[in-house]
């Protein structure tokens, strides 16, 4: 089956006072159609980066994708038109973030804010548009939606407000829904909800996700393939079965280990060290000096290679044992 | 908007008012000496004096004599000007309605302007555009009124004679008074020949008079901008397919509005009490020189009326300012 979305040899780079730096350096990866895919990664890592640069909404004139291809439906997104861009964006992709606070504009009420892509990208007229967001409100699961339509967002909860961006990120029924962090400011109880709900919306749509995330329990609950980040790079990606069962990189296994288990009594193993500068990132593999298992051959950049069927790992010394 | 707001602000503004006439009328008592001598010179004769000190009530005591002040300041009578004779409220609102059409004018130029360079600025950051209108508002700003007016008025009136340096309709033209201002009263009539004449005639000074509040203007909304555009909202709008225009315009702009009100308000304010230079300059029979005019002849109750409108104007304006807010900003209704 053709990948809604692919993404080849991705580079984003960031002009900053101290150099050039590449958040994103040679990210490639695809999404079918009804499939989540996970991106983990510590903070930093280039995964919001990446789902930034999808719909080229980078912080201008800061950041720019310097190489690579994002394919939609056989297009090229980087080469395409501002236009076209735009026809896209919130229509065959849409976009959900982190901070459902401060995601949406104050000063319009919730309707006005879910109505604005119906009529831009549907021609739908006013009360057309207004019928519409009701229902979509109602999908999302927000209780009396006729009365809530018209509140503004300081007037909703966190949870609330994150069901109205799903709303509004589901308007134009989307062949790929880019979530970053959708879960990250809620508390736990919201999370689970909020989860259920964009994979019942997934089932019934039958849209694609590329779920950003730094939380492994979410990407256990909802992901079926899985991809980690390391400093701008992918370092692994399997499916969820396979990643949380055979980790092959020493990172992955390391977020592994820093996971609370159940019955464990005192402090949680945590990776030495802290993520690299992308400014000063060493030779070779950007992971070596956190790393047990480096020796002098990961000076080298080393190669990407398939450990198992459909699991690939950047590494010189791939683990075997699993977990 | 609520009423119950509006109702208890508007009980604020007669608190203030109260107070504000209190300072008023200590004002003239808490000068040394006595105020009838004050008045009328060291050479008044005796029965002068008295007559005087009769007249205003200056031999009763000071809560009778407040009483008195208050009742007729309530009743609209702000005493006669020690110069002209006149009743001072009626000199007050000729001149305040010149007034207010000069200071509107130059409101309506400076944030028309100045919001339009604010935003362009503030979207071209660090460009040509931006450094350009950024290096005029400075201009703007630190350019003395009465040279910029002098310069105005030797260009537009004395080298390219297109434009009036002074009053404000051509002598000879009659417009049927309904509003006060010229520019509305003309177009009401429907007078083309004076609505054109007036419009020539306020160019000048609102221009020069708007220069500073401009300046202002497009400093406060280009980094008001340049925050409200990095918010996650913004993005947002971007995400849902906006064309840039929407999402500057609308989803920006909106929010960055607030910071500019306030200044918008107390310019406003400031130019209504302080516009004597530009009205000198331009000869425009307004507020600000009557009180210039008032003050180096010792006409007290002409000070004291043009104190009272002043404060009345700047209460209300503040008034406007926060129910503006209201209006902008839906987190700030408060009592739903």
């Amino acid at each position: 089956m053709e990948p809604v979305l692919q993404i080849q040899g991705l580079k984003t780079r960031f002009a900053t006072k101290r150099g050039m730096l590449t958040a994103v350096d040679g990210v490639s990866l695809h999404v079918d159609q009804g499939e989540t895919l996970g991106i983990v990664g510590e903070s930093g890592c280039g995964k919001s980066v990446t789902a930034l640069s999808i719909l080229q909404l980078l912080p201008k004139p800061l950041a720019h994708i310097a190489e690579g291809k994002i394919l939609f439906n056989g297009q090229d997104l980087v080469k395409a038109k501002e236009s076209v861009i735009r026809d896209i964006r919130g229509n065959q992709i849409s976009m959900i973030f982190q901070e459902p606070m401060t995601s949406l504009n104050p000063v319009f009420t919730v309707g006005y804010q879910i109505m604005e892509p119906l009529k831009q990208h549907r021609g739908m007229k006013k009360a057309q548009a207004r019928q519409e967001a009701v229902q979509l409100l109602e999908l999302v699961g927000i209780p009396e939606p006729t009365a809530r339509i018209d509140d503004y967002p300081h007037q909703l909860s966190g949870g609330m407000r994150q069901r109205v961006m799903i709303a509004m990120a589901l308007a134009c029924h989307p062949a790929v829904m880019i979530a970053d962090e959708p879960t990250t400011a809620l508390d736990v109880t919201i999370q689970a909800q909020i989860l259920e709900l964009m994979k019942k919306l997934q089932q019934e749509i039958g849209m694609a996700i590329l779920l950003i995330t730094h939380d492994l329990g979410v990407v256990a609950e909802t992901c079926h393939r899985v991809m980690v980040m390391y400093a701008g790079k992918i370092v692994e990606s399997a499916d969820v079965g396979e990643l949380f069962t055979r980790p092959a990189h020493p990172y992955t296994k390391g977020l592994f280990d820093s996971l609370p288990k159940r019955g464990h009594i005192g402090a949680l193993p945590t990776i030495p060290g802290a993520v690299p500068s992308l400014l000063h990132l060493p030779p070779g593999c950007a992971f070596q000096d956190r790393c047990t298992y480096a020796d002098k051959q990961c000076s080298q950049v080393p190669p990407w290679q398939e450990v198992h069927a459909k699991h690939g790992v950047r590494c010189w010394h791939p683990l075997e044992e699993g977990i | 908007m609520t009423l119950g707001y509006i109702s208890r602000r508007l009980f604020h503004l007669v608190l203030i008012m109260f107070g504000v006439s209190v300072l008023v009328f200590l004002m003239l008592r808490m000068i040394p000496g006595d105020p009838a001598q004050l008045l009328l010179g060291e050479f008044a004769n005796p029965e002068e004096l008295e007559s005087l000190r009769a007249q205003l009530g200056l031999n009763q005591s000071l809560l009778t004599q407040y009483w008195i002040y208050l009742r007729n300041i309530i009743q609209g009578d702000l005493g006669n000007s020690l110069r002209s004779n006149a009743p001072v409220a009626g000199e007050i609102w000729v001149r305040l309605i010149a007034t207010l059409e000069l200071s509107l004018a130059a409101m309506f130029i400076a944030t028309v302007v100045g919001v339009a360079a604010g935003v362009l600025s503030a979207v071209k950051q660090r460009s040509f555009l931006d450094y350009a209108s950024m290096f005029l508002a400075l201009v703007g700003v630190s350019m003395p009124i009465f040279w910029l007016g002098l310069m105005l008025i030797y260009l537009f009136s004395v080298k390219y004679p297109i434009l009036p340096m002074m009053g404000r309709i051509t002598l000879g033209l009659e417009v049927p008074e309904m509003t006060g201002l010229m520019v509305v009263d003309s177009l009401l009539a429907g007078n083309g020949q004076a609505f054109l004449s007036a419009v020539k005639h306020l160019l000048l000074p609102s221009f020069t008079l708007a220069t500073i509040p401009m300046a202002i203007v497009a400093r406060i909304t280009r980094s008001s901008m340049l925050e409200v555009m990095s918010k996650d909202y913004v993005r947002t709008a971007r995400a849902k397919g906006m064309a840039e225009s929407v999402v500057v315009l609308r989803h920006a702009l909106r929010n960055a509005f607030l910071p500019v009100v306030t200044v918008l308000g107390l310019n406003l304010g400031l130019l209504l009490g302080g516009a004597v230079l530009t009205e000198t300059i331009f000869s425009w029979p307004g507020l600000g020189r009557y009180v210039v005019d008032s003050l180096a002849g010792r006409d007290y109750a002409a000070v004291q009326g043009c104190i009272l409108v002043f404060a009345a104007l700047m209460a209300a304006i503040n008034l406007a300012v926060d129910l503006m807010y209201v209006f902008l900003d839906p987190r700030l209704r408060v009592d739903e």
